[in-house]
């Protein structure tokens, strides 16, 4: 199994939060400012869930 | 009744509650807070959320599923509490019974005791008091800022993006000084100013003058008068603990609470988290402080749920040092300014890249080594000092 994040582009404003707490799942770029990797493993959920935790926008969904 | 009462529903209350679920905690929880809103986000107040509308639906925080249980007593204050008797009294009279008690009752902002009349003197902390900021914010009103931190310089950009005339008096010698330092802030000072605001540093206001419904102008320490329609005081923050009064606790600067933050007495299991919690922190010298950053609630919020939980179910609570890195941004114009580490204990600053008038990277330094960082519009080039910061020995204290 995977974990699928969104990340929602009508909220995030490029704070780079999440790739500060993930810099392997959440990939830094210009546009759009930040973007999730897709291939997430199961055994990554809990950093994926304290990265969408420290989003300044709450613009992250883990499922 | 029994179970976890939660003092304070805000960010640090929210985490709190979600880490007890997290950690299998299945009791009762019931936060209570004198807000009326469920938790949501304070960082827009002064920034997107005051020149744009204050939505309270857009600011709400994403709850996690375990905690749709919870109890929200909302618009309703504690007033008292009793922790030998494990119970917390709310201001309508209603008593509550604990088991555990969590303390996340945050700050407000600190009133100066200054002469004149009191209406337009208003504070930002709460969505009402950015809802009624932004309905007296007109292009053309003069708005006085008191206070050169955050939160006012961060009023002031938004102040001058709606039009309004904003003078920012402070008794600093430079904005957010004590943070960032003199050459940052002097920089930064500058960007404010080409947007047309007016600092008066290293002064105070003495007086407010007007009708004794509103503040029409105000008199500063050197003299100078100045037009006045609304006053913005953002001058430091008071610790919401009143109501823990008469228990016996050290309620000097918030609540001191060791790595488990957990708050010491013998009287009842307590955690503290957020704002208010005055914890230990094992990447720098391990001296508690409050620290006033969005980031804290989530962190202090998380290992104070799991060291309730473990309280509560008979094992004893992880103790390891508390190791998160405080961070926080700021945004006032068009530059975002994003800091992790501990800036304001350093004793030595350089500004290692670019210059303090446009996009930079600022070093904060101690006998220990490199202790914080602070970028202007640098955000990609701050993920390996962040690693860095992260890899700093643990103090021992
Ligand atoms: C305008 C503004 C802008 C900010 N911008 C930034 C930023 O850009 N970056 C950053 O890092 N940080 C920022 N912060 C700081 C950040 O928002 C705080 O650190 C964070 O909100 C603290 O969360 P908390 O849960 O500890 O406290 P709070 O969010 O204050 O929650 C405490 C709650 O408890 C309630 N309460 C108090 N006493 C009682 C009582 N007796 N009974 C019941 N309820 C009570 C309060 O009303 C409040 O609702 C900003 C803060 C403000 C006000
Ligand atoms: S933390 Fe949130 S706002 Fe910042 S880049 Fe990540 S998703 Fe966007």
């Amino acid at each position: 199994m995977t974990v699928r994040i969104t990340i929602d582009p009508g909220k995030c404003q490029g704070y780079g939060q999440c790739c500060f707490e993930a810099d392997d799942i959440f990939l830094l770029g210009d546009e759009p400012p930040v973007r999730a990797s897709a291939d997430v493993a199961e055994d990554r959920r809990a950093d994926a869930e304290r990265a969408a935790d420290v989003c300044p926008m709450q613009a992250i969904t883990v499922e | 009744m029994g179970g976890v009462v939660v003092v304070g529903g805000g960010l640090g209350g929210l985490r709190a509650a979600e880490s007890l679920r997290a950690s299998g905690y299945a009791g009762a929880i019931t936060v209570v807070g004198d807000e009326p809103h469920l938790p949501y986000n304070r960082p827009p107040l002064s920034k997107e959320a005051l020149s744009g509308g204050v939505e309270i639906d857009r600011l709400l925080f994403r709850r996690k599923a375990g905690v749709d249980d919870v109890a929200w007593l909302l618009g309703r204050a504690a007033v008292a509490s009793d922790l030998a008797a494990h119970t917390v009294t709310l201001a309508d009279g209603a008593s509550l019974e604990f088991d555990g008690l969590v303390i996340a009752s945050g700050i407000r902002p600190r009133r100066l005791p200054i002469p004149g009349p009191s209406g337009g003197r208003h504070v930002l902390r709460t969505a009402d008091d950015a809802g009624y900021l932004r309905s007296r914010m007109a292009p053309g009103t003069h708005v006085i800022i008191m206070g050169a931190g955050f939160i006012g310089c961060e009023t002031a950009a938004t102040a001058r993006k709606l039009g309004c005339e904003v003078a920012i008096v402070a008794i600093d010698p430079e904005p957010m000084v004590r943070p960032l330092g003199t050459e940052l802030g002097a920089g930064l000072r500058r960007r404010h100013e080409a947007h047309g605001v007016h600092f008066h540093l290293g002064h105070t206001i003495d007086a407010f003058h007007g009708t004794s419904y509103d503040v029409e102008s105000v008199s500063l320490s050197d003299g100078t008068e100045l037009p006045a329609s609304i006053v913005i005081e953002a001058v430091g923050s008071v610790t919401n603990v009143e109501w823990l009064d008469g228990n016996g606790l050290d309620l000097s600067d918030g609540l001191l609470v060791d790595s488990a933050m957990q708050v010491d007495t013998p009287l009842a299991p307590v955690v503290a988290v957020g704002d208010i919690a005055r914890h230990p922190n094992a990447l720098f010298d391990g001296i508690p402080r409050r620290i006033e950053h969005w980031n804290m609630p989530t962190e202090t919020g998380r290992r104070a749920g799991a060291t309730l939980a473990a309280l509560l179910g008979g094992s004893e609570p992880d103790r390891s040092p508390f190791t998160a890195m405080p961070s926080f941004w700021s945004d006032q114009y068009s530059y975002r300014l994003q800091s992790f580490g501990m800036p304001g204990i350093a004793d030595r600053i350089v500004v290692v890249d670019g210059d303090p008038d446009g996009p930079c990277i600022v070093e904060y330094h101690d006998a220990t080594g490199l202790i914080g960082v602070v970028g202007v519009d640098r955000t990609q080039d701050l993920v390996p000092y962040r690693k860095q910061l992260m890899s700093r020995g643990l103090a021992t204290r």
